[in-house]
């Protein structure tokens, strides 16, 4: 994959910053970690919601849930981006009732989140829905927002965002690759 | 995403698809456990199970399937449909190409039938057993309920007892667990063998109870008593007696051994009562699976294009 580096928009001690501010604002908007669950989607979005519910463990001392979500077979692009390699979904705990906190990597056009809400509903009934992501690149096509922002980074939509974590990749760093086609 | 358009048999899957098809399957297995069992996955496409052979808990299993991808389940059955009156395959095929199928799960009893459809439609083509040749879904699901029952497939011993010539389940399941590195064993008086069992690509073994010891699995396979030409052994009190499973060869086998039997049972033939309704009888976690594995199957075929087959 040889793919010129644009730019690198956030180093680890910026990735690490960000994640706890994140777990601060949920904190905050939820009064507490009471009826909290953090839903991780596969692959990186599970690896930060693992590290969203320590970082409330440091801070508040409270378990929350963490289940990860594979969202293949809700997508909407099966003919174009088919996926094969599909990875079990594992919510361990009864969404009914708590506040989901919905983690991703780079939100991008909106279509993994909406594919991602579907999911979670045919779990369960959660008291409300929240989406906390580490990058919001912009060019969206439905109408999401996420709640909690790790960073803002405006992107052309030919330019790639990948998210690179220590359990994953090796690495931490949000890179922006040139001239690609859009990703995530 | 598999290397192969079709699933006429065995042949068409390398070890890689059927990793993924296993794989994938684990992933639909989840879903069927669930209260809401229903993914909006293959929503707007058609799949036709064209049945011209009874079949219940195959086509069953397809259908329940489809339904739970959310695709449209059409049923072709023979007895309700123009073959009766007559229609030829090749019409049959040309019709439902009209009507723009998405994938065709097809059951006939003549050899061959599915693939002759591929000639005639452009969708992909799944063999729901073939006459005396394939059964690939089967074969599939028994793959995968070994692989939850006993944890790996690799270095398996599975003994498939019965009547080998005239099993289609034996045609698909010998190469699949040839392709997944476990050993194939048939084990049948040499009545119920072909006449060149060496090219089935299996040891061949004509007593049941000196092999026993050594199998993982055993697999029973269906006496099918409503043959014309009769049954080429004296009489099904032997059978039972020389190749049935029983308690007390269960008793015999690794504790860990299981057993296991595509369906329907005749129970006190190839398979008594006490031993089917053990707990190391997996007949219905091969039901059970066959759902899972079918998802896995039209997931993979329908994925990446219309055509099915990845750039």
């Amino acid at each position: 994959m040889t793919k010129h580096t644009k730019a690198v928009v956030m180093d680890a001690t910026a990735v690490e910053r960000a994640l706890t501010r994140v777990a601060h604002e949920v904190l905050e908007s939820n009064k507490g970690a009471e009826g909290l669950a953090f839903v991780g989607i596969v692959t990186r979005g599970a690896v930060l919601a693992q590290r969203l519910a320590e970082r409330i463990r440091e801070i508040e001392g409270a378990e929350v849930p963490v289940g990860t979500l594979d969202i293949s077979f809700y997508r909407d692009d099966l003919a174009t981006r088919f996926n094969p390699e599909v990875r079990r979904t594992d919510l361990p705990f009864d969404l009914s009732g708590r506040c989901v906190v919905l983690v991703d990597d780079v939100l991008f056009t909106g279509r993994t989140i909406r594919a991602a809400m579907d999911a979670l509903m045919d779990y369960g009934r959660p008291s409300c829905i929240r989406l906390a992501v580490l990058v919001d690149r912009g060019h969206r096509e439905l109408p999401i927002r996420a709640d909690f922002v790790g960073k803002n980074v405006p992107t052309s939509s030919r330019e790639r965002v990948k998210v690179h974590l220590a359990e994953t990749d090796g690495e931490e760093a949000v890179v922006i690759y040139g001239d690609e086609e859009g990703d995530e | 995403m598999l290397s192969s358009k079709h699933i006429l048999s065995m042949d068409d899957l390398n070890s890689d698809d059927i990793a993924r098809i296993l794989e994938t399957a684990e992933s639909f297995a989840e879903v069927n456990e669930r209260r809401i069992k229903k993914l909006p996955t293959l929503r707007g496409l058609t799949i036709v199970n064209l049945f011209l052979e009874p079949s219940t808990r195959t086509r069953m299993s397809f259908e329940i399937a489809a339904k739970r991808l959310s695709a449209d389940g059409v049923n072709f059955t023979a007895s309700s449909s123009a073959t009766v009156k007559g229609e030829s395959l090749r019409d049959t095929a040309a019709t439902l190409s009209a009507m723009n199928c998405d994938l065709v799960i097809v059951r006939h009893k003549y050899a061959g039938a599915p693939r002759m459809l591929t000639e005639m439609m452009d969708c992909p083509i799944v063999n729901g057993g073939d006459g005396l040749h394939q059964h690939p879904t089967q074969a599939l699901l028994d793959l995968y309920t070994m692989k939850r029952a006993l944890g790996h497939l690799e270095g398996l011993k599975v003994g498939i007892v019965g009547d080998i010539s005239h099993s289609r389940v034996a045609g698909s399941l010998i190469p699949a667990l040839r392709k997944v590195g476990a050993t194939p064993i048939v084990i049948a008086p040499p009545t119920l063998l072909p006449s060149r069992p060496d090219v089935l690509g299996a040891e061949v073994a004509w007593d049941l109870d000196e092999v026993l010891p050594e199998l993982d699995v055993a697999y029973m396979l269906r006496i099918q008593m409503e043959r014309a030409d009769g049954m080429p052994f004296p009489s099904l009190r032997e059978y039972a007696r020389l190749y049935g499973m029983n308690a007390a060869r269960m008793a015999r086998m690794k504790p860990e051994a299981i057993v296991m039997h595509p369906g329907p049972m005749n129970r006190g033939v190839e398979i008594s009562a006490d031993v089917a309704d053990s707990e190391r009888s997996f007949v219905l976690a091969q039901v059970e699976s066959g759902v899972a594995v079918r998802m896995a199957v039209m997931y993979l075929l329908l994925g990446g294009g219309d055509s099915g087959v990845a750039a």
